[in-house]
């Protein structure tokens, strides 16, 4: 097991290396210039160049690539060119809304997804499972940004009983204790609640069909036949064996969570790390770029290492296997 | 096929489909005009959904900030939509399928490469790869299909590979070997056309998956550029004036959903209809 977790941590720093390899050449190779989005059209040539020769951007890629990776190994990630400021406290100031975010929609959208394929799952083929499927299939379908526009709609501009945009109010700084706490929480509804819902769809249908397709072994003819109640079969025999692929399926979905979160927080003008990306590429700000990538590539993979520790844990035959 | 007839879920998603593109192929026919003229904008611009403006033009589902009809707009944002799903699928069962059925067949360092290469692919954050590719050039419908193909290859080629790792012991596999054919016809007339089934699954839900995908570049305005109608950058232009015309985001945005699910549940009858032994479901 150890060599084991060992050989797939190897083989994700392997990954993180090629992904900030892949973004740090696409970046340079393409089109645009940072420089020229932080001086502005009106900036004579012998300024742009000054600027670039101040950045370290007059020499060649491959010498950038290296002073970058001996500077991010030891920890500095360098100064944003758009905001002056370092990307160290750029994403710093980011990151908790993000995880916040995404750790809780997560959290949530899991719970609910397994209680309601449960569910299904117990009463395979009946109107509940019917229409809970109708659901889940619609929920699965709709586009997170979409979801997040409707929601506004209702709760904001309708029924004017939820915030729609920021982490925030604008008055958050002068309020005290309880206050300030309803305020982030009202805040975070919306964008909340948009990534659950699309969330809940995914890991209810996964759930699902993993609990059927233990339904017809052995083990539940047997659980049956000891004369079980057939919610305790359901809870306790089937639902804990078809939660190892789900663990799996959690440390997968990272990856696509990461992404649904860079589209919520565009719509919910979120204050976290995918808003940051989305402004950072637009402005070629290299090093935001590379730190935000690098990290969340590392998020990654230590999610889906994450995900096998655990489900070794869960299933003792895992432990062997490679 | 007559298992696919008998499950309600395949009928409705091959309906919904078969609208759609009908409705999208027959555009002219369905529509009335153009969908980038703007006439009298000031005049025309955000009509309520079913009332006729001042030249007498019934709008089905209103009209936007130009005066552009909705109702139009969205059928022809059908054609764009559809085919960069289509084509940018087509990309990546082209790409998926030989990698995984070599990586399912072949042994040792290319075995190990192709499967490295696609846990590579799969761990990338597959939205933040469009944005920077998408940021990088010039957004347009080419780049957007061209990206939405090499990021979707992977769940393609890992499929085939499991598909064809559990063909590969089969016998009638080993009686192909007997009888002297090379690994090359083994594996492409033997053992593929018996792996392939899955794809078909696999290709509807991607459908639906990078028409969503597009949906969202364009949303964020790195997709399909306007005037050009598609569903996201219609969603897009809709989204400052939701309180005003909601119409605006909310109907391309259901017939997006709508789409999507036609498309999940036919991959889900389809595959239902391909496993005899499966379950109640």
């Amino acid at each position: 097991m150890l060599t084991r977790l060992a050989a797939r941590a190897l083989a994700g720093f392997g990954v993180v290396a090629g992904v900030v390899t892949l973004t740090f050449f696409a970046l340079r190779l393409a089109p645009g210039d940072p420089v020229e989005h932080l001086l502005g059209p009106a900036a004579r040539p012998e300024q742009l160049a000054a600027q670039r020769h101040a950045l370290g951007l007059d020499r060649s890629i491959p010498v950038q690539y290296t002073v970058w990776v001996t500077r991010f190994a030891r920890g500095d990630w360098g100064i944003s060119i758009a905001k002056g400021r370092p990307v160290r406290s750029v994403l710093g100031d980011a990151w908790p809304a993000t995880v916040r975010l995404v750790g809780l929609s997560l959290l949530l959208s899991y719970l609910c997804g397994i209680a309601i394929g449960a569910v299904q799952a117990h009463r395979g083929g009946s109107r509940t499972d019917t229409a809970l499927s109708v659901i889940t299939v619609t929920l699965f379908a709709v586009p997170g940004f979409w979801l997040g526009l409707m929601l506004v709609m209702i709760f904001t501009y309708w029924s004017r009983v939820l915030p729609a945009f920021g982490a925030a109010g604008l008055d958050a700084d002068y309020l005290s204790g309880w206050g300030r706490v309803i305020d982030g929480l009202r805040h975070l509804a919306l964008p909340l609640a948009t990534l659950t819902l699309i969330g809940v769809g995914g890991s209810a249908r996964f759930v699902r069909g993993a609990m059927l397709d233990l339904g017809s072994q052995q083990f539940v003819t047997t659980a049956h036949a000891k004369g079980l109640a057939p919610w305790r079969v359901t809870v306790r025999h089937v639902l804990r064996n078809a939660l190892t692929p789900v663990v799996t399926l959690l440390g997968l979905s990272l990856p696509a969570l990461f992404s649904g979160a860079v589209l919520v927080e565009a719509v919910f003008a979120w204050p976290g790390v995918g808003r940051i990306l989305v402004e950072a590429v637009q402005a070629r700000d290299y090093p935001v770029v590379m730190a935000a990538t690098a990290v969340s590539a590392v998020l990654v993979v230590a999610g889906n290492l994450l995900a096998d520790v655990l489900a070794a844990w869960l299933d003792p035959r895992m432990r062997g296997a490679r | 096929m007559k298992r696919l007839l008998n499950d309600r879920r395949g009928v409705f998603g091959a309906i919904v489909l078969a609208a759609v593109v009908l409705c999208a192929l027959a555009a002219p026919l369905v529509t009335a005009g153009n969908p980038n003229t703007q006439g009298d904008i000031v005049a025309t611009r955000f009509l309520a959904p079913l009332s006729s403006d001042v030249t007498g033009a019934f709008h089905l589902l209103g009209t936007d900030r130009f005066g552009r009809d909705v109702w139009t707009r969205i059928v022809y944002g059908a054609r764009v939509s559809l085919s960069v799903g289509m084509l940018s699928v087509l990309i990546s069962i082209t790409l998926g399928v030989p990698i995984g059925a070599i990586a399912g067949y072949g042994r040792g360092p290319v075995r190990l490469a192709l499967l490295g290469l696609t846990d590579f692919a799969l761990a990338v954050p597959r939205v933040v790869i469009l944005l920077l590719l998408a940021a990088l050039w010039r957004p347009s419908t080419g780049l957007v299909i061209v990206v939405l193909g090499l990021t979707g290859w992977m769940s393609v080629a890992r499929l085939v590979h499991g598909e064809v790792r559990a063909l590969a012991v089969r016998p009638f596999v080993d009686g192909a070997v007997a009888l002297g054919a090379r690994p090359w016809r083994v594996l492409v007339r033997h053992i593929l056309p018996n792996a392939l089934t899955p794809v078909i699954v696999a290709a509807a839900l991607g459908v639906g998956n990078a028409i969503t995908l597009e949906a969202s570049l364009s949303f964020l305005g790195l997709g399909v550029q306007p005037p050009t109608p598609s569903w996201g950058n219609m969603i897009a232009s809709g989204r400052d004036v939701l309180v005003n015309a909601p119409w605006v985001a909310t109907a391309p945005g259901l017939v997006l959903v709508l789409v999507v699910v036609a498309c999940t549940l036919l991959g889900d009858a389809v595959r239902d209809a391909l496993e005899p032994a499966a379950p109640v479901s």
